[in-house]
């Protein structure tokens, strides 16, 4: 087998095949709406890494898909379909800001708290739909579809419930500075800090007009951790088996429902502390009223599936989401070509993700063309060989 | 086959140079902003996005009449999520903008903080404040209680069933001023016309949710409300829905929605908050520099920048006129309109 054989083989070529078709058809789509695709693509790839900022806020909207991705890949491992990411991801903004908004003790305990309550709040709610599955039957999908929409109305309640409503606005107070998990958050607002940074524009930029911040240095870590769990320990291997076979593994002395219920909680502890890191890391520092799904769930199911749901996959594929996402603003901004034409994009790169088939045939057609090849030299040193034998 | 293989080589170098021609369309696109002497102005939505039928919508056409009128170049940027709205600003600025426009009272705060980071750009926003008194922000707020008393007086009027409802998208003080203006005006026509017509209000808690709007007017009508009013953008479509279907008269919001919707033949009137017109004569202000920023800008009936639909075909011509009357009042500053629960109690005490 040839190396581009090989290549075309992997999962790595799956989705760069599916990346490039959705390119090639949203440049149909701008032509067909009278726009130049190349100069939009320039501007795409402008607005997410023109300037250094640019890639900062990169990596600040792909630390929350990066967490939810990983935990749909985590659940979908084990044979569950965690399309809850969503709710879960909010109850953790709404319970990291009741934490950070009621608590204020030093820094070093308010972040572990204010983020363990997030945690909490997603594990709990993927627990409770894993625990439903596990005793009752009821299947994940419609159970969390439900609990998105509980949630969704839960966090409008709190936002205006007196205890947290901020006046005059139509957001919740702002959890306590104590809780921001900024880099550098406090010196680089201060005089010191100012001065030391206007002598380095580039790192002033960053800093300054970002909110940079650890989150996506955690979520790698805990991508990096979800894969662990899953290859390399007995957590793993029983989850996994679970979700291969579970009447195999019931078989073999594994507790299906406790590693379903397991499952699910650890998922949803993802979102929880996506949710929280949220809120501690980008302003406004709170939760606002929700008018719609804001999407960090779904783009997180997205994240997942380009990656052929591997935890450590999600790293790269919500790089790659995140700059779609904020370099397609630029689009509009500059062509004024519509936002939508990035939605068309995702959607095929996920269509064509989810047609595992296509790169496997371009394989074939290159094994083929390599066979042709060696029977064309056979044929030179004089033994004709038919035309069609394959 | 040696021709098809020709082919695929040939496809390979095609690709090969489209992709070096993407690259060097990368290059010259960073480069060009600079050096250019026309105006620059972009807006930046709220979530509600750029078709939302109402203020954001309304704030892009009056940048497009600035691109049509002045020549300006103009742009926008819609933002998806509400974490969008600081880093969305501030590609506007990137952008080399002599002015940038937020749209709604959520992105106020966003404002504040790009207006302060950036002081050489001017900003403004729609309904919300310039709070910090930062000299390159304008805030431009509008009296959308008095086109609202001027429709609730035509609800007090129209309405048989003696009931009528109002349904608000996200509860804030910028909707409680549709709210209370338009129960002022139910009272002063029942004071008015001996009626004793009732009011009910909900709120959707939504902009965009067309289906909750059309629910709780569902469940309005039920109840016997026979005129509804919104003030709920994308939501309060799902009213006039809702109305159109169980033939009911509704009132529309923001623009002329009677002539927006054809299709929806109960629409008997709209409370006009010309967002657009103020875009262009606020942005017209800021740049020839007699706005000078820094502060808060009031628009209502004695601007012009409020006031009622001009489609009134489904309306009676006396009650049309007396509502035109009552605009004159507020005008001349004869009728104080309330625009919070406290200043209605007075008023209707005072009636």
């Amino acid at each position: 087998m040839s190396k581009l054989e090989k290549f075309l083989r992997g999962r790595f070529a799956a989705a760069l095949m599916a990346v490039l078709v959705g390119f090639a058809i949203s440049a149909v789509v701008l032509i067909a709406a009278g726009y130049n695709p190349i100069s939009a693509f320039a501007a795409l790839f402008h607005g997410a890494f023109g300037r250094p900022k640019y890639i900062a806020n990169v990596f600040i909207k792909a630390t929350p898909i990066l967490l939810t991705g990983v935990s749909v890949a985590f659940a979908f491992k084990t044979g569950l379909f965690n399309i809850g990411a969503e709710g879960q991801y909010i109850l953790g903004t709404v319970l990291a800001t009741i934490v950070g908004v009621k608590l204020n003790l030093p820094m070093p305990l308010q972040v572990p708290i204010v983020l363990a309550a997030g945690i909490l709040g997603g594990a709990a709610l993927g627990a409770f739909v894993g625990w439903l599955k596990a005793h009752f039957g009821i299947h994940e999908v419609i159970t969390s579809i439900m609990c998105n929409w509980i949630v969704f109305y839960l966090c409008n309640y709190v936002v205006m419930s007196d205890t947290f409503h901020k006046p005059n606005s139509s957001s919740a107070l702002a959890v306590n500075p104590r809780s921001y998990t900024m880099i550098l958050g406090n010196w680089k607002k201060s005089d010191a800090g100012k001065e030391f940074l206007s002598n380095i524009p580039w790192l002033r930029e960053i800093l300054l007009k970002t909110d940079l911040n650890y989150g996506f240095i955690i979520a790698v870590l805990i991508a990096i951790l979800a894969s662990i769990i899953l290859t390399r320990t007995k957590l793993g291997y029983e989850l996994r088996a679970v979700g291969f076979n579970r009447d195999a593994a019931r078989f073999s002395g594994i507790s299906v429902e406790r590693n379903i219920v397991l499952s699910m909680l650890i998922a949803g502890a993802f979102c929880g502390l996506a949710g929280a890191l949220a809120v501690t890391g980008i302003a406004p520092h709170t939760i606002t009223l929700l008018a719609g799904m804001e999407g960090y769930g779904f783009n997180g199911m997205s994240v997942a599936f380009i990656a052929a749901c591997s935890p450590l996959g999600c790293i790269p594929a919500s790089i790659l989401f995140a700059s779609l996402i904020y370099g397609g603003m630029s689009v509009q901004q500059t062509m004024g070509a519509p936002s939508d034409i990035i939605n068309i994009m995702i959607g095929t790169i996920v269509f064509f993700t989810a047609l595992p088939g296509l790169t496997p045939v371009l394989a074939n057609m290159v094994a083929k063309r390599r066979k042709d090849q060696e029977n064309v030299r056979v044929s030179k040193d004089g033994t004709p060989l038919p035309e069609k034998e394959v | 086959m040696f021709d098809a293989k020709m082919t695929r080589r040939t496809f390979a170098t095609t690709m090969g140079v489209g992709a070096l021609a993407a690259l060097a369309g990368c290059g010259g696109g960073a480069s060009e902003d600079a050096g250019n002497d026309t105006v620059k102005v972009e807006m930046v939505t709220d979530v509600g996005g750029v078709n939302d039928q109402s203020f954001n919508q309304l704030a892009w056409a009056g940048m497009q009449q600035l691109a049509d009128d002045n020549g300006w170049d103009v742009s926008y940027i819609e933002s998806k999520q509400n974490s969008d709205y600081a880093t969305n600003l501030d590609k506007a600025v990137d952008d080399g903008s002599d002015l940038v426009w937020g749209v709604g009272f959520m992105m106020g705060e966003a404002v504040n903080n790009a207006a302060d980071q950036n002081p050489d750009v001017r900003f403004a926003i729609i309904d919300s404040t310039n709070d910090t008194g930062a000299e390159n922000l304008t805030g431009v707020l509008f009296n959308a209680q008095e086109p609202s008393f001027v429709v609730g007086y035509i609800a007090g009027r129209m309405s048989e069933s003696g009931k009528v409802g109002f349904i608000g998208g996200e509860p804030s003080e910028t909707i409680q001023q549709f709210e209370f203006g338009y129960y002022g005006g139910i009272e002063y026509a029942n004071k008015e016309q001996g009626k004793s017509v009732a009011y009910q209000g909900q709120y959707a808690e939504s902009f965009t949710d067309a289906a909750k709007g059309k629910s709780i007017a569902q469940k309005m009508i039920k109840d016997g409300c026979d005129v509804l009013f919104h003030a709920a953008g994308g939501s309060g479509v799902g009213m006039l829905e809702a109305c159109n279907e169980a033939g009911v008269w509704s009132i529309g919001v923001d623009s002329d929605q009677a002539a927006l919707f054809p299709d929806y033949t109960t629409i008997i009137s709209s409370a006009l908050k010309k967002v657009d017109e103020a875009v262009v004569n606020v942005s017209n202000g800021i740049i020839d520099g007699s706005i000078a920023g820094g502060e808060n800008i009031v628009l209502g009936a004695a601007e012009d920048a409020v006031g009622i639909a001009p489609t009134h075909d489904k309306l009676p011509d006396d009650i049309y006129e007396a509502a035109l009357e009552i605009f004159e009042k507020i005008k001349s500053g004869e009728i104080v309109v309330p625009d919070t629960k406290e200043t209605l109690d007075e008023f209707v005490a005072s009636l």
